[in-house]
């Protein structure tokens, strides 16, 4: 993956001053993932019968809340042109740890930090394979994808937990007011702020996008690639923690094979939400529309009696069209600007793949 | 041809001949620690070996992970990875189920070549879309693990195919031995051989490392990569096909689950067996091996007193301390090397 990402780091990620303002806004692969989902929400709402009620709206934001917070980390580490395919495994493990601590008598609140703190090591052991180990993270996360989910179904077996504090169980249930929008949605404006302002407005942030470009020249440019992507991992380790025990409050069940497979969802959303997988390029907007279009196509086909089967052949199928749809672009650009540029009398310089 | 040779017999320089040392030690220290799991669990519990069931199971168990680990490694060399395996395992076991219900006629191996050919075909897919697109093959591949798996479950849905659908020649390849051995694997070893002496010894076969340690060197070389990446997954699909048929064989039941999560088994056996994840290293006898011993160990467990739900993390704690042995060797190997040649100076 690195040599790829090495091949097409000569793309420059910077805004392209010679195209008016409207377009730089409002042309780009964000805005056009926006619009998708706008004119899906607008089809569905039209088409399919109850998509308009308030319901379909709390379920489905209740259902892509673990997605939801999970792509903010997933992003940052993408655009390293890293990966973390252990997200959902990590998952199943805190819900399960939050099940075990429950039943063992921990008072929930102190089960809720010792679980995230569990996320938190997940995400370190990662995060120290890839950096000072220096192996490359599609291997890492396969193996912790392995293992952490193989601690999850080694500790709970067949068994399940469903018997969690009343209070607790209500709170990841309940709505602001009579809007019917859930109040873990709070949760994820907080860290959805966070991570805009870390990956777009700090110096951190444009450490992230330096070494997705070229990690050699983020390094001698004095980002710390190490420490960077070290934090990075364990951030998404905590954050799929705490999705682990939004999860098991949610369902009001912990089991070992929770949230299987979630990492695909998280992943595609991401991918579709406009990052480049071979890092360096993305924004949270793009990323959180994503989310949403695949939570929105979702809950429109269930509605329609599709069933979970066809849902999981679109998200597949959609993480593939995101990651093609990129790469024509990319070619068709190439050509388009390569000949505009040749026009003008320019150099023909590499145009940029936004 | 003789180029191929020429790079085969001779290698150039010291790096080459360390590397290939390290790999042949490689797969002696698998094989070893293969030996050291049998030993233990039977000290534990003769049947483990002693028994006709034990004994069988030693062989078969492993015989299908085999072939598919087989078609992961030749994709993890060219750098890529196959992630979509298990579903498509599950697709053309349930194909197999399904045409022995509605073409009751056709002759078994026929049926046998059609789930086989349909593998290929969906790795094709994979390989299209990889070559073709330039896109990684993770998120590929990621993607077509479940878009298979999706279409399996429509098209199965509940429905489940019984060991009464299918014939009792066809079922009895998954009991059969000749000379104590099961003939699945038998059959298994087979494709193992001819995949690996078409690694090692055709053109074709070499290209596919070159192609894994530097796609770019290679491809300006005049290396056909796009074609080397396409067979690699079409190779990586019809063994997993054809590992299909012969969980159709003996299982003798399939559901719309047949094959879930066996990506992770295939990979772990072909990064323990010494396959490097960032392609050019490895050889498909180590994946075989890689694949003895993960099967081994899972049955090993219960036999030593771990619950078998432990399997899992098994697996992953002998991934990622196959690649971390793998980091530290290399990295020793590099040292080692610096150190000659500054010597040599």
């Amino acid at each position: 993956m690195s040599a790829v990402a090495t091949q097409t780091s000569s793309l420059r990620p910077i805004a392209e001053y010679d195209r008016p303002l409207w377009q730089r806004l409002f042309a780009t692969r964000e805005m056009a993932i926006i619009g998708l989902l706008v004119v899906v929400v607008i089809v569905a709402t039209a088409i399919v019968p109850n998509f308009g009620s308030k319901i379909t709206l709390t379920y489905l934001l209740m259902d892509m809340f673990p997605v939801l917070i999970m792509a903010l980390p997933m992003t940052a580490i993408i655009v390293t042109g890293e990966i973390d395919l252990s997200v959902a495994s990590v998952v199943g493990f805190a819900s399960v740890l939050t099940g075990v601590l429950t039943q063992a008598g921990v008072p929930f609140g102190l089960t809720i930090i010792l679980a995230i703190a569990a996320g938190l090591i997940a995400g370190f052991i990662n995060g120290i394979l890839v950096t000072a180990v220096g192996l490359p993270s599609l291997a890492v996360t396969i193996g912790t994808l392995a293992l952490y989910r193989g601690l999850a179904i080694g500790l709970l077996g067949t068994t399940a937990v469903t018997d969690f504090p009343q209070f607790w169980t209500d709170l990841a249930k309940a709505k602001l007011g009579s809007s019917g929008i859930p109040a873990s949605v709070l949760i994820f404006v907080v860290l959805a702020v966070v991570f805009i302002l870390m990956l777009h407005f700090t110096k951190f942030g444009r450490g992230i996008y330096s070494i997705g470009l070229s990690p050699e020249a983020a390094r001698f440019s004095g980002v710390n690639v190490e420490r960077t992507k070290l934090v990075l991992f364990v951030l998404s380790g905590a954050v799929a923690a705490l999705a682990g025990v939004y999860y098991t409050l949610r369902y009001g069940s912990a089991r070992g094979d929770n949230a299987t497979g979630m990492e695909m969802q998280v992943i595609a959303a991401v991918l579709l939400g406009g990052v480049s997988i071979f890092g360096g390029r993305g924004a949270l907007h793009g990323v959180i529309a994503g989310v949403l279009l695949i939570g929105v196509l979702g809950s429109a086909l269930r509605l329609a009696n599709v069933g979970a089967d066809v849902i999981n052949i679109i998200t597949g199928v959609l993480l593939i069209l995101a990651v093609i749809s990129s790469s024509v672009f990319a070619a068709v650009r190439e050509k388009a600007g390569g000949r505009k540029r040749r026009l003008a009398g320019m150099p023909a310089a590499k145009p940029e793949n936004s | 041809m003789s180029t191929a040779q020429v790079m085969s017999t001779e290698p150039q320089n010291g790096f080459v001949r360390g590397l290939r040392k390290l790999a042949s030690a490689r797969e002696a220290s698998i094989l070893l620690a293969l030996a050291i799991v049998v030993l233990i669990a039977t000290l534990r519990n003769s049947n483990f070996l002693f028994s006709p069931d034990g004994y069988r199971d030693l062989w078969l168990t492993p015989s299908l992970l085999l072939l598919v680990a087989v078609g992961q490694a030749v994709v993890l060399i060219t750098r890529n990875v196959d992630l979509s395996v298990g579903s498509v395992l599950g697709l053309s076991a349930y194909l197999t189920g399904r045409l022995f219900i509605d073409m009751p006629g056709l002759p078994v191996i026929v049926v046998m070549l059609i789930a086989v050919v349909f593998g290929a075909l969906l790795g094709f897919v994979n390989g299209a879309l990889v070559a073709f697109a330039r896109v990684p093959a993770l998120v590929i591949t990621l993607g077509t693990m479940y878009a298979y798996r999706g279409i399996n479950v429509l098209w199965t849905g509940s429905d489940r195919i019984n060991a009464s659908d299918m014939p009792k020649e066809f079922l009895g390849l998954g009991t059969a031995q000749i000379f104590t051995i099961p003939v699945l694997t038998i059959i298994s070893v087979v494709v193992l051989i001819a995949v690996a002496w078409w690694l090692r010894n055709t053109r074709a076969g070499r290209e596919n490392y070159a192609i894994g340690s530097d796609p770019a060197a290679a491809e300006l070389y005049g290396l056909p990569v796009t074609r080397r990446v396409l067979t690699a997954f079409v190779l990586s699909g019809a063994l997993a096909g054809f590992a299909g048929v012969l969980y159709a064989a003996r299982y003798g039941t399939i559901n719309s689950q047949a094959g879930f999560g066996w990506e992770l088994d295939a990979v772990g056996a072909a990064v323990i067996g010494g396959v490097a994840i960032f392609g050019g290293v490895g050889t498909v006898w180590g994946a075989a091996i890689g694949a003895f011993l993960l099967m081994t160990i899972n049955r090993a467990l219960p036999v030593v007193g771990v619950p078998d739900f432990w399997q899992r993390a098994v697996v992953g704690v002998l991934i990622i301390g196959a690649i971390v042995l793998d980091r530290v060797l290399s990295l020793r190997q590099h040292r080692k090397l610096i150190e000659e040649r500054e010597v040599a100076q």
